[in-house]
């Protein structure tokens, strides 16, 4: 039990400490690497309450491929890093006051959860029953039965996002050379060979 | 020593401010601010993930799962419009979008 709490603290404080250091850092590529340390440590954390599920879809889809996405577009956009610093704490004061109130009330709500029927108590006693069939498939029997209709609606907000991205991206610029496979492919002999009669010593 | 609920609501709590301090901070730089709204995003599933655990009910990682699904389409999305302004405009300032007077 010490060394599950040991575990947690330490992937917490990784957590928190790269999340501050995705906010702080001068080079957005620092940034990005840090949210994927966040991301990675986030797993940890899921893992050690049991939803491996969880854990594991954060790994491949947070790190396999958002931030490898952002990373991307850092890296593709040509920035001029010291423009972008300026006036970095200009809305320190604001946005620490917003942030301050704001945790204050999160931690409130912590400690009053379920103050009526169930207390937080209540629910780490239920936790601490092992659950009979393993995460995954539980997740599973729930997921293709009961939210079945949820789980197409989540297939389409992807293919939407996807149709999207493609549709804002995609330009097409003069001047460009491509391959036309149909047209290749379409030519006949009456279109690409012409015969030339050559009178003799005359040449072409 | 167990690690219960409001540990775990701790920690949510504390990344999630943390978000919201980096969107004020970075107030020019929108990647940092889409990185800021991932982070809060993840926040919102460690709270989702960790209810459900704490009450056994497997439902709140379903609703965690849909998070995850519109947080990558947000993220594309958002690096989509991102780089068509990159390209007609040259900067990323956020200050500088304000055609629209909105």
């Amino acid at each position: 039990m010490i060394l599950q709490a040991l575990a947690f603290y330490v992937f917490a404080a990784i957590t928190v400490a790269a999340a501050a250091m995705v906010v702080v850092s001068r080079n957005p590529v620092y940034s990005v690497l840090f949210l994927i340390l966040a991301f990675f440590n986030a797993a940890g954390l899921f893992l050690l309450i049991g939803a491996e599920f969880i854990a594991m879809i954060l790994v491949i889809v947070y790190v396999g491929a958002v931030a490898v996405l952002f990373l991307f577009v850092v890296m593709m956009l040509d920035i001029n890093l010291t423009e972008l610093r300026e006036g970095f704490l200009d809305y320190f004061p604001v946005g620490a006051l917003i942030g301050a109130v704001l945790f204050a009330e999160l931690l409130l709500g912590v400690g009053i959860i379920g103050a009526g029927s169930t207390t937080v108590a209540d629910l780490n006693a239920h936790g601490a029953q092992v659950m009979a069939i393993d995460n995954t498939r539980a997740i599973g029997r729930v997921l293709y039965t009961q939210y079945f209709y949820l789980f197409q609606v989540a297939g389409l907000v992807l293919l939407v996002a996807m149709i999207g991205a493609i549709v804002l991206t995609l330009r097409s610029r003069p001047g460009v050379r491509r391959q036309k496979a149909a047209e290749q492919i379409n030519r006949t002999k009456e279109q690409s060979i012409t015969v030339v009669k050559v009178p003799t010593r005359g040449g072409v | 020593m167990t690690i219960g609920l409001g540990h775990y609501l701790t920690v949510a709590a504390v990344l999630f401010t943390m978000g919201i301090l980096g969107i004020f901070l970075n107030r020019k730089n929108v990647i940092v601010i889409l990185m800021c709204v991932e982070l809060m995003l993840l926040a919102v599933n460690i709270n989702l993930v960790a209810f459900s655990v704490f009450q056994g009910n497997v439902v709140g990682q379903v609703f965690a799962l849909l998070v995850l699904t519109v947080a990558a389409a947000e993220a594309a999305i958002g690096l989509a419009i991102l780089v068509v302004y990159f390209r007609n405009r040259g900067t990323i300032e956020v200050e500088d979008i304000n055609t629209m007077k909105g």
